[in-house]
Protein backbone atom coordinates (compact mmCIF):
# COMPACT_ATOMS: atom_id res chain seq x y z
CA UNK A 1 0.00 0.00 0.00
CA UNK A 2 3.08 2.42 0.66
CA UNK A 3 5.93 3.34 -1.95
CA UNK A 4 9.58 2.51 -1.54
CA UNK A 5 10.08 5.70 -0.49
CA UNK A 6 7.48 5.84 2.22
CA UNK A 7 8.97 2.48 3.44
CA UNK A 8 12.31 3.43 3.39
CA UNK A 9 12.15 6.45 6.04
CA UNK A 10 9.39 4.46 7.62
CA UNK A 11 12.16 1.73 8.42
CA UNK A 12 15.43 4.71 8.26
CA UNK A 13 13.44 7.58 9.63
CA UNK A 14 15.74 10.62 9.58
CA UNK A 15 16.27 12.48 12.66
CA UNK A 16 13.90 10.94 15.27
CA UNK A 17 14.39 11.28 19.19
CA UNK A 18 13.56 14.45 21.61
CA UNK A 19 15.75 17.55 21.27
CA UNK A 20 17.47 19.30 24.39
CA UNK A 21 16.99 22.74 24.12
CA UNK A 22 14.73 23.44 21.48
CA UNK A 23 14.25 26.79 20.01
CA UNK A 24 10.56 25.80 19.54
CA UNK A 25 8.37 22.74 19.51
CA UNK A 26 5.55 22.00 18.31
CA UNK A 27 2.57 19.46 18.90
CA UNK A 28 -0.77 18.20 15.95
CA UNK A 29 -2.97 15.25 16.01
CA UNK A 30 -4.96 13.63 18.45
CA UNK A 31 -5.63 10.51 19.86
CA UNK A 32 -8.87 10.29 18.47
CA UNK A 33 -7.36 9.29 14.95
CA UNK A 34 -4.36 8.14 16.29
CA UNK A 35 -1.93 10.50 15.58
CA UNK A 36 0.39 12.63 17.05
CA UNK A 37 3.64 13.96 15.43
CA UNK A 38 5.56 16.31 17.76
CA UNK A 39 8.25 18.41 15.46
CA UNK A 40 11.32 20.39 17.53
CA UNK A 41 13.18 22.93 15.64
CA UNK A 42 16.71 24.54 16.91
CA UNK A 43 16.70 28.49 14.98
CA UNK A 44 19.82 30.50 14.33
CA UNK A 45 19.58 33.69 12.61
CA UNK A 46 16.70 32.69 11.22
CA UNK A 47 17.53 29.86 9.52
CA UNK A 48 16.59 26.13 10.66
CA UNK A 49 19.70 24.88 12.02
CA UNK A 50 18.58 21.05 13.39
CA UNK A 51 15.22 19.46 13.02
CA UNK A 52 13.79 16.45 15.37
CA UNK A 53 10.73 15.08 15.31
CA UNK A 54 8.54 11.88 17.70
CA UNK A 55 5.66 10.77 16.54
CA UNK A 56 2.52 8.11 17.79
CA UNK A 57 1.00 6.77 14.42
CA UNK A 58 0.52 4.45 11.42
CA UNK A 59 3.42 4.08 8.46
CA UNK A 60 2.30 7.16 6.97
CA UNK A 61 2.67 9.64 9.89
CA UNK A 62 5.92 8.32 10.50
CA UNK A 63 7.02 9.11 7.06
CA UNK A 64 6.01 12.22 6.56
CA UNK A 65 7.55 13.35 10.28
CA UNK A 66 10.79 12.08 8.76
CA UNK A 67 10.89 13.49 5.29
CA UNK A 68 10.03 16.72 6.26
CA UNK A 69 12.87 17.09 8.56
CA UNK A 70 14.98 16.51 5.37
CA UNK A 71 13.29 19.11 3.60
CA UNK A 72 13.29 21.71 6.14
CA UNK A 73 16.75 21.28 7.60
CA UNK A 74 19.18 24.33 6.72
CA UNK A 75 16.08 26.50 5.42
CA UNK A 76 14.90 29.72 6.33
CA UNK A 77 11.70 30.04 8.25
CA UNK A 78 9.83 31.81 6.02
CA UNK A 79 10.99 29.32 3.49
CA UNK A 80 9.75 26.47 6.50
CA UNK A 81 6.31 28.53 6.68
CA UNK A 82 5.52 27.96 2.85
CA UNK A 83 5.94 24.38 2.93
CA UNK A 84 2.62 22.62 2.60
CA UNK A 85 1.45 19.11 3.78
CA UNK A 86 1.04 18.44 -0.10
CA UNK A 87 4.46 18.87 -0.65
CA UNK A 88 5.56 16.97 1.89
CA UNK A 89 3.04 14.52 0.50
CA UNK A 90 4.66 14.56 -2.93
CA UNK A 91 8.59 14.75 -1.34
CA UNK A 92 7.25 10.81 -0.37
CA UNK A 93 6.07 10.11 -4.32
CA UNK A 94 2.30 10.46 -3.18
CA UNK A 95 0.63 8.54 -0.09
CA UNK A 96 -3.15 6.58 0.08
CA UNK A 97 -6.09 8.94 -0.41
CA UNK A 98 -6.98 7.47 2.83
CA UNK A 99 -3.76 8.74 4.66
CA UNK A 100 -4.34 12.60 3.33
CA UNK A 101 -6.04 14.14 5.52
CA UNK A 102 -5.57 11.84 9.39
CA UNK A 103 -1.60 10.87 8.47
CA UNK A 104 -0.18 14.08 6.77
CA UNK A 105 0.00 16.73 9.62
CA UNK A 106 3.98 16.83 9.06
CA UNK A 107 3.73 20.33 7.98
CA UNK A 108 1.06 21.68 10.73
CA UNK A 109 3.80 20.46 13.48
CA UNK A 110 6.86 22.29 11.95
CA UNK A 111 4.55 25.68 11.25
CA UNK A 112 3.47 25.06 15.34
CA UNK A 113 7.28 24.94 16.13
CA UNK A 114 7.88 28.21 14.31
CA UNK A 115 4.63 30.00 16.09
CA UNK A 116 6.50 28.67 19.49
CA UNK A 117 9.55 29.93 18.42
CA UNK A 118 8.66 33.27 17.86
CA UNK A 119 6.23 33.53 20.12
CA UNK A 120 9.00 32.60 22.69
CA UNK A 121 11.09 35.72 21.41
CA UNK A 122 8.46 38.05 21.30
CA UNK A 123 7.67 36.99 25.29
CA UNK B 1 11.93 -15.10 3.38
CA UNK B 2 10.68 -17.47 5.40
CA UNK B 3 6.77 -16.10 5.68
CA UNK B 4 4.72 -16.98 9.54
CA UNK B 5 0.68 -16.76 9.05
CA UNK B 6 -1.18 -16.28 12.16
CA UNK B 7 -4.02 -13.95 10.82
CA UNK B 8 -6.29 -17.00 10.76
CA UNK B 9 -9.31 -15.13 11.87
CA UNK B 10 -9.30 -13.07 8.21
CA UNK B 11 -9.01 -16.40 6.34
CA UNK B 12 -7.69 -19.60 6.54
CA UNK B 13 -5.34 -22.18 3.79
CA UNK B 14 -7.41 -24.46 1.91
CA UNK B 15 -7.00 -27.35 2.63
CA UNK B 16 -5.22 -30.04 0.04
CA UNK B 17 -8.36 -32.87 0.83
CA UNK B 18 -11.00 -29.99 0.23
CA UNK B 19 -9.52 -29.14 -2.74
CA UNK B 20 -9.27 -32.49 -3.76
CA UNK B 21 -12.98 -32.84 -2.93
CA UNK B 22 -13.35 -29.62 -5.17
CA UNK B 23 -11.45 -31.09 -8.34
CA UNK B 24 -14.17 -33.00 -9.93
CA UNK B 25 -16.41 -30.27 -10.07
CA UNK B 26 -14.60 -27.72 -11.52
CA UNK B 27 -13.54 -29.98 -14.15
CA UNK B 28 -16.24 -32.45 -15.82
CA UNK B 29 -19.18 -32.36 -13.33
CA UNK B 30 -20.41 -28.87 -14.68
CA UNK B 31 -24.04 -29.45 -14.37
CA UNK B 32 -26.67 -27.11 -13.36
CA UNK B 33 -28.14 -28.91 -10.28
CA UNK B 34 -31.78 -27.83 -11.19
CA UNK B 35 -31.54 -29.81 -14.83
CA UNK B 36 -33.40 -32.85 -14.94
CA UNK B 37 -30.72 -34.57 -17.12
CA UNK B 38 -28.30 -36.48 -15.90
CA UNK B 39 -25.52 -33.92 -16.01
CA UNK B 40 -27.98 -31.82 -13.70
CA UNK B 41 -28.56 -34.96 -11.28
CA UNK B 42 -24.73 -35.51 -10.71
CA UNK B 43 -24.17 -31.82 -9.89
CA UNK B 44 -27.08 -32.23 -7.62
CA UNK B 45 -25.93 -35.39 -5.75
CA UNK B 46 -22.76 -33.73 -4.87
CA UNK B 47 -24.57 -30.83 -3.59
CA UNK B 48 -26.94 -33.01 -1.55
CA UNK B 49 -24.04 -34.78 -0.03
CA UNK B 50 -22.54 -31.68 1.12
CA UNK B 51 -25.54 -30.67 2.73
CA UNK B 52 -25.57 -33.69 4.34
CA UNK B 53 -22.15 -33.36 5.66
CA UNK B 54 -23.08 -29.54 7.34
CA UNK B 55 -26.17 -30.83 8.60
CA UNK B 56 -24.19 -34.11 10.58
CA UNK B 57 -21.69 -31.68 11.47
CA UNK B 58 -23.83 -29.41 13.13
CA UNK B 59 -26.37 -31.91 14.73
CA UNK B 60 -29.09 -30.21 13.02
CA UNK B 61 -32.24 -32.86 12.23
CA UNK B 62 -32.38 -32.63 8.69
CA UNK B 63 -30.60 -31.86 5.97
CA UNK B 64 -33.44 -29.27 5.04
CA UNK B 65 -32.47 -26.93 7.61
CA UNK B 66 -29.02 -25.88 5.72
CA UNK B 67 -29.27 -23.09 3.20
CA UNK B 68 -26.34 -22.53 0.92
CA UNK B 69 -25.20 -18.82 0.73
CA UNK B 70 -22.21 -16.32 -0.71
CA UNK B 71 -20.61 -15.96 2.52
CA UNK B 72 -21.20 -15.35 6.55
CA UNK B 73 -22.42 -11.78 5.42
CA UNK B 74 -25.26 -12.86 3.38
CA UNK B 75 -26.60 -15.68 5.65
CA UNK B 76 -25.95 -12.61 8.64
CA UNK B 77 -28.15 -10.76 6.11
CA UNK B 78 -30.37 -13.46 5.16
CA UNK B 79 -31.08 -14.10 8.89
CA UNK B 80 -31.63 -10.67 9.81
CA UNK B 81 -33.31 -9.20 6.98
CA UNK B 82 -35.54 -13.02 6.21
CA UNK B 83 -36.65 -12.97 10.19
CA UNK B 84 -37.96 -9.09 10.33
CA UNK B 85 -39.58 -9.28 7.15
CA UNK B 86 -41.24 -12.18 8.25
CA UNK B 87 -42.54 -10.93 11.45
CA UNK B 88 -43.22 -7.27 10.78
CA UNK B 89 -46.60 -7.70 11.63
CA UNK B 90 -45.71 -9.82 14.89
CA UNK B 91 -43.46 -7.28 16.48
CA UNK B 92 -40.78 -4.62 15.20
CA UNK B 93 -38.26 -4.69 17.72
CA UNK B 94 -34.47 -6.34 17.08
CA UNK B 95 -31.51 -7.13 19.55
CA UNK B 96 -28.11 -7.39 18.84
CA UNK B 97 -24.74 -7.10 20.49
CA UNK B 98 -22.16 -3.70 20.35
CA UNK B 99 -19.52 -5.87 19.09
CA UNK B 100 -21.42 -7.98 16.30
CA UNK B 101 -19.44 -8.52 13.12
CA UNK B 102 -20.42 -5.13 10.94
CA UNK B 103 -22.45 -8.03 8.84
CA UNK B 104 -24.78 -8.27 11.72
CA UNK B 105 -24.23 -4.70 13.18
CA UNK B 106 -24.52 -3.03 9.80
CA UNK B 107 -28.07 -5.16 8.71
CA UNK B 108 -29.86 -4.24 11.77
CA UNK B 109 -28.84 -0.20 11.59
CA UNK B 110 -30.09 -0.37 8.28
CA UNK B 111 -33.88 -1.93 9.52
CA UNK B 112 -33.37 1.02 12.36
CA UNK B 113 -33.45 3.19 9.76
CA UNK B 114 -36.36 1.49 7.98
CA UNK B 115 -38.66 1.90 11.29
CA UNK B 116 -37.80 -1.07 13.06
CA UNK B 117 -36.63 -0.09 17.25
CA UNK B 118 -32.91 -1.90 17.68
CA UNK B 119 -31.08 -2.47 21.22
CA UNK B 120 -27.41 -2.48 21.33
CA UNK B 121 -26.45 -4.66 24.08
CA UNK B 122 -23.38 -3.18 25.87
CA UNK B 123 -20.23 -5.85 26.87
CA UNK B 124 -18.24 -5.88 29.54
CA UNK B 125 -14.82 -5.23 30.21
CA UNK B 126 -13.79 -8.41 28.66
CA UNK B 127 -16.32 -8.21 25.78
CA UNK B 128 -18.90 -10.44 27.18
CA UNK B 129 -22.72 -9.92 26.83
CA UNK B 130 -24.79 -10.09 29.77
CA UNK B 131 -27.63 -12.28 29.48
CA UNK B 132 -29.67 -10.55 31.96
CA UNK B 133 -29.06 -7.55 29.97
CA UNK B 134 -30.67 -9.47 27.05
CA UNK B 135 -33.43 -10.62 29.52
CA UNK B 136 -34.53 -6.79 30.34
CA UNK B 137 -34.15 -5.81 26.76
CA UNK B 138 -36.88 -8.12 25.30
CA UNK B 139 -40.60 -6.81 25.19
CA UNK B 140 -43.65 -7.90 23.32
CA UNK B 141 -42.87 -6.00 20.21
CA UNK B 142 -39.30 -8.31 19.99
CA UNK B 143 -38.88 -10.73 17.39
CA UNK B 144 -35.12 -11.69 17.14
CA UNK B 145 -31.80 -11.18 18.72
CA UNK B 146 -28.81 -11.81 17.21
CA UNK B 147 -25.58 -12.67 18.83
CA UNK B 148 -22.23 -13.75 17.87
CA UNK B 149 -20.77 -17.40 19.19
CA UNK B 150 -17.57 -15.97 19.59
CA UNK B 151 -15.95 -12.22 18.75
CA UNK B 152 -13.75 -12.19 15.71
CA UNK B 153 -11.34 -9.34 17.19
CA UNK B 154 -11.01 -10.61 20.64
CA UNK B 155 -12.29 -14.06 21.14
CA UNK B 156 -14.59 -14.31 23.77
CA UNK B 157 -16.73 -17.07 23.87
CA UNK B 158 -20.71 -15.47 24.57
CA UNK B 159 -23.50 -17.52 26.49
CA UNK B 160 -25.35 -17.95 23.56
CA UNK B 161 -27.38 -21.04 25.07
CA UNK B 162 -28.30 -19.21 27.85
CA UNK B 163 -29.42 -16.43 25.62
CA UNK B 164 -31.38 -18.47 23.47
CA UNK B 165 -33.48 -20.01 26.26
CA UNK B 166 -33.80 -16.77 27.78
CA UNK B 167 -35.73 -15.82 23.76
CA UNK B 168 -37.47 -18.61 23.89
CA UNK B 169 -39.38 -18.30 26.97
CA UNK B 170 -40.54 -15.16 24.95
CA UNK B 171 -41.23 -16.80 22.12
CA UNK B 172 -38.66 -14.53 20.04
CA UNK B 173 -36.34 -16.43 17.74
CA UNK B 174 -32.49 -16.71 18.11
CA UNK B 175 -29.58 -16.31 15.58
CA UNK B 176 -26.03 -16.46 16.04
CA UNK B 177 -23.08 -15.83 13.83
CA UNK B 178 -21.21 -18.52 14.24
CA UNK B 179 -18.14 -17.67 11.74
CA UNK B 180 -15.23 -17.75 14.47
CA UNK B 181 -16.87 -20.56 16.20
CA UNK B 182 -16.88 -23.54 13.78
CA UNK B 183 -13.75 -26.02 13.80
CA UNK B 184 -12.71 -24.61 17.46
CA UNK B 185 -16.00 -25.10 19.90
CA UNK B 186 -18.62 -27.78 19.52
CA UNK B 187 -22.10 -27.26 17.72
CA UNK B 188 -24.60 -29.40 18.39
CA UNK B 189 -28.14 -27.96 17.51
CA UNK B 190 -29.85 -31.61 18.81
CA UNK B 191 -28.78 -29.92 22.21
CA UNK B 192 -28.04 -26.30 21.45
CA UNK B 193 -31.32 -24.25 20.79
CA UNK B 194 -30.48 -22.07 18.17
CA UNK B 195 -33.17 -21.06 15.56
CA UNK B 196 -30.80 -19.70 13.22
CA UNK B 197 -26.62 -19.81 12.46
CA UNK B 198 -24.20 -18.34 10.52
CA UNK B 199 -20.92 -20.06 9.00
CA UNK B 200 -18.31 -19.58 6.63
CA UNK B 201 -16.08 -21.99 4.74
CA UNK B 202 -12.85 -20.06 4.60
CA UNK B 203 -12.76 -19.62 8.34
CA UNK B 204 -12.32 -23.73 8.46
CA UNK B 205 -9.55 -24.27 5.59
CA UNK B 206 -12.43 -24.38 3.17
CA UNK B 207 -13.22 -22.12 -0.37
CA UNK B 208 -13.84 -18.56 -0.22
CA UNK B 209 -17.34 -17.21 -1.35
CA UNK B 210 -19.35 -19.89 0.23
CA UNK B 211 -21.37 -19.86 3.61
CA UNK B 212 -23.95 -21.41 5.17
CA UNK B 213 -27.40 -20.69 7.35
CA UNK B 214 -29.12 -23.07 9.16
CA UNK B 215 -32.96 -22.20 9.34
CA UNK B 216 -34.47 -24.46 12.12
CA UNK B 217 -37.66 -26.18 10.63
CA UNK B 218 -40.74 -24.58 11.43
CA UNK B 219 -38.82 -20.55 11.82
CA UNK B 220 -40.90 -18.19 10.03
CA UNK B 221 -38.33 -16.42 7.02
CA UNK B 222 -38.51 -14.43 3.87
CA UNK B 223 -35.99 -14.81 1.16
CA UNK B 224 -33.96 -11.37 0.48
CA UNK B 225 -33.25 -12.40 -3.11
CA UNK B 226 -35.94 -12.64 -5.65
CA UNK B 227 -35.02 -14.88 -8.75
CA UNK B 228 -35.36 -18.67 -9.03
CA UNK B 229 -36.57 -21.61 -6.50
CA UNK B 230 -33.21 -22.53 -5.73
CA UNK B 231 -32.62 -23.21 -1.84
CA UNK B 232 -36.23 -23.86 -1.19
CA UNK B 233 -36.83 -20.33 -3.00
CA UNK B 234 -35.11 -19.01 0.54
CA UNK B 235 -31.91 -18.37 -1.30
CA UNK B 236 -32.16 -18.43 -5.21
CA UNK B 237 -29.14 -18.33 -7.47
CA UNK B 238 -27.64 -20.98 -9.29
CA UNK B 239 -25.88 -22.73 -6.97
CA UNK B 240 -21.77 -22.46 -6.77
CA UNK B 241 -21.19 -26.67 -6.39
CA UNK B 242 -17.45 -26.88 -6.34
CA UNK B 243 -17.77 -24.45 -3.18
CA UNK B 244 -20.59 -26.36 -1.32
CA UNK B 245 -18.81 -29.50 -2.46
CA UNK B 246 -15.70 -27.79 -0.57
CA UNK B 247 -17.50 -26.51 2.37
CA UNK B 248 -19.23 -29.88 3.01
CA UNK B 249 -15.67 -31.82 2.95
CA UNK B 250 -14.29 -28.34 5.09
CA UNK B 251 -17.02 -29.04 8.09
CA UNK B 252 -16.61 -32.82 7.99
CA UNK B 253 -12.99 -32.47 8.78
CA UNK B 254 -13.23 -29.21 11.20
CA UNK B 255 -15.55 -30.77 13.55
CA UNK B 256 -13.06 -34.23 13.75
CA UNK B 257 -11.35 -33.81 17.41
CA UNK B 258 -12.05 -30.64 18.49
CA UNK B 259 -10.94 -31.27 22.02
CA UNK B 260 -7.19 -31.92 20.70
CA UNK B 261 -7.27 -29.69 18.22
CA UNK B 262 -8.42 -27.00 20.50
CA UNK B 263 -6.38 -28.11 23.44
CA UNK B 264 -3.00 -27.45 21.07
CA UNK B 265 -4.13 -24.51 19.99
CA UNK B 266 -4.84 -23.26 23.41
CA UNK B 267 -1.83 -24.63 24.66
CA UNK B 268 0.58 -22.55 21.73
CA UNK B 269 -1.87 -19.27 22.11
CA UNK B 270 -1.28 -19.43 26.43
CA UNK B 271 2.36 -19.40 25.13
CA UNK B 272 2.50 -16.33 22.80
CA UNK B 273 0.59 -14.46 25.85
CA UNK B 274 2.72 -15.43 28.54
CA UNK B 275 5.67 -14.72 26.02
CA UNK B 276 4.65 -11.09 24.95
CA UNK B 277 4.11 -10.38 28.16
CA UNK B 278 7.47 -11.46 30.02
CA UNK B 279 9.57 -9.78 27.20
CA UNK B 280 7.19 -6.46 26.44
CA UNK B 281 6.53 -3.71 28.85
CA UNK B 282 2.81 -2.21 29.17
CA UNK B 283 1.03 -4.71 27.20
CA UNK B 284 -2.62 -5.38 28.02
CA UNK B 285 -4.66 -8.28 27.18
CA UNK B 286 -7.90 -7.38 25.28
CA UNK B 287 -11.10 -10.12 25.94
CA UNK B 288 -11.57 -12.55 28.71
CA UNK B 289 -8.67 -14.97 30.16
CA UNK B 290 -10.42 -18.32 29.95
CA UNK B 291 -13.44 -17.88 27.96
CA UNK B 292 -11.99 -17.21 24.39
CA UNK B 293 -11.63 -18.75 21.22
CA UNK B 294 -8.44 -21.11 21.35
CA UNK B 295 -6.19 -19.46 18.70
CA UNK B 296 -6.79 -15.81 19.19
CA UNK B 297 -4.34 -13.57 21.44
CA UNK B 298 -5.18 -9.74 21.31
CA UNK B 299 -3.40 -7.45 22.86
CA UNK B 300 -2.28 -3.84 23.57
CA UNK B 301 0.80 -2.24 23.14
CA UNK B 302 1.10 1.27 24.97
CA UNK B 303 2.92 4.13 23.13
CA UNK B 304 2.41 2.74 19.60
CA UNK B 305 0.31 2.51 17.05
CA UNK B 306 -0.80 -0.17 15.33
CA UNK B 307 -0.49 -0.32 11.71
CA UNK B 308 3.05 0.84 12.24
CA UNK B 309 3.44 -2.64 14.46
CA UNK B 310 1.75 -4.33 11.28
CA UNK B 311 4.19 -2.92 8.64
CA UNK B 312 6.88 -3.63 10.80
CA UNK B 313 5.83 -7.16 11.04
CA UNK B 314 5.19 -7.48 7.62
CA UNK B 315 8.44 -6.68 6.46
CA UNK B 316 9.92 -10.09 8.67
CA UNK B 317 7.24 -12.30 7.01
CA UNK B 318 4.58 -11.96 10.06
CA UNK B 319 1.33 -11.62 8.99
CA UNK B 320 -1.31 -10.49 11.89
CA UNK B 321 -4.01 -7.86 11.97
CA UNK B 322 -4.86 -4.37 14.31
CA UNK B 323 -7.77 -2.97 15.74
CA UNK B 324 -6.54 0.49 14.64
CA UNK B 325 -8.38 2.77 12.60
CA UNK B 326 -5.28 3.00 10.10
CA UNK B 327 -6.05 -1.34 8.84
CA UNK B 328 -9.59 -0.94 8.55
CA UNK B 329 -10.24 2.08 6.14
CA UNK B 330 -12.35 3.24 9.00
CA UNK B 331 -11.53 6.46 10.72
CA UNK B 332 -12.06 4.94 14.24
CA UNK B 333 -10.53 2.19 15.49
CA UNK B 334 -12.33 -0.90 16.30
CA UNK B 335 -15.55 -0.92 17.48
CA UNK B 336 -15.44 -4.24 19.89
CA UNK B 337 -12.43 -2.46 21.73
CA UNK B 338 -14.64 1.02 22.05
CA UNK B 339 -17.64 -0.88 23.45
CA UNK B 340 -15.28 -2.83 26.33
CA UNK B 341 -14.15 0.32 27.05
CA UNK B 342 -10.89 0.84 25.94
CA UNK B 343 -9.52 4.33 25.61
CA UNK B 344 -8.40 5.58 21.76
CA UNK B 345 -4.82 4.95 22.55
CA UNK B 346 -5.09 1.39 23.75
CA UNK B 347 -7.73 0.33 20.75
CA UNK B 348 -5.05 2.04 18.25
CA UNK B 349 -2.37 0.37 19.49
CA UNK B 350 -3.88 -3.26 19.22
CA UNK B 351 -3.09 -6.29 17.82
CA UNK B 352 -5.31 -9.51 17.02
CA UNK B 353 -3.07 -13.00 16.69
CA UNK B 354 -5.14 -15.73 15.14
CA UNK B 355 -3.23 -18.73 15.19
CA UNK B 356 -3.97 -21.57 13.51
CA UNK B 357 -2.88 -25.35 12.79
CA UNK B 358 0.02 -24.84 10.79
CA UNK B 359 1.63 -22.62 13.47
CA UNK B 360 4.30 -24.08 15.71
CA UNK B 361 6.05 -22.89 19.04
CA UNK B 362 8.77 -22.01 16.99
CA UNK B 363 7.12 -19.49 14.90
CA UNK B 364 5.34 -18.25 17.94
CA UNK B 365 8.83 -17.98 19.40
CA UNK B 366 10.24 -15.82 16.24
CA UNK B 367 6.95 -13.69 16.43
CA UNK B 368 7.75 -12.45 20.49
CA UNK B 369 11.46 -11.67 19.44
CA UNK B 370 10.61 -9.73 16.37
CA UNK B 371 7.85 -8.23 18.24
CA UNK B 372 9.98 -7.01 21.24
CA UNK B 373 12.67 -5.75 18.27
CA UNK B 374 9.75 -3.76 16.85
CA UNK B 375 8.18 -2.29 19.63
CA UNK B 376 11.57 -1.12 21.37
CA UNK B 377 11.88 0.39 17.81
CA UNK B 378 8.92 2.26 17.26
CA UNK B 379 8.86 3.57 21.26
CA UNK B 380 12.29 5.43 20.71
CA UNK B 381 10.57 7.25 17.83
CA UNK B 382 6.65 7.74 19.85
CA UNK B 383 5.42 10.84 20.79
CA UNK B 384 4.07 9.81 23.92
CA UNK B 385 6.37 7.67 25.11
CA UNK B 386 6.80 8.53 28.63
CA UNK B 387 10.36 6.55 29.46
Amino acid sequence: MYNEIVMDHFQNPRNIGEMTEPSGVGEVGNMKCGDIMKIFIKVEDGVIEDINFLTFGCGAAIASSSVLTEMVKGKTLEEALAITNKQVADELGGLPEAKMHCSNLAADALHKAIEDYRQKQTA
Amino acid sequence: MKRIYMDHGATTPMREEVLEAMLPYLKEIHGNPSSFHSFGREARKGMDEAREKVARALGASSPEEIYFTSSGTESDNLAVKGIARALSSRGNHIITSSIEHHAVLDTVKHLGEEGFEVTFLPVDEYGMVDPKDLEAALTDRTILASIMMANNEVGTIQPVEEMARICHEKEVYFHTDAVQAIGHLPVNLEKQPFDLLSLSAHKFYGPKGIGALYVRKGTKIKQILFGGGQERKLRPSTENIPAIVGLGRAIELAVENIPEKSAALTALRDRLFKGLQEEIEDIRVNGHPTQRLPGNVNISVAYVEGESILLSLDLKGIAISSGSACTSGALDPSHVLMAMGLDHQTAHGSLRFSLGKENSEEEVDYVIESLKEIVERLRKMSSVYKK
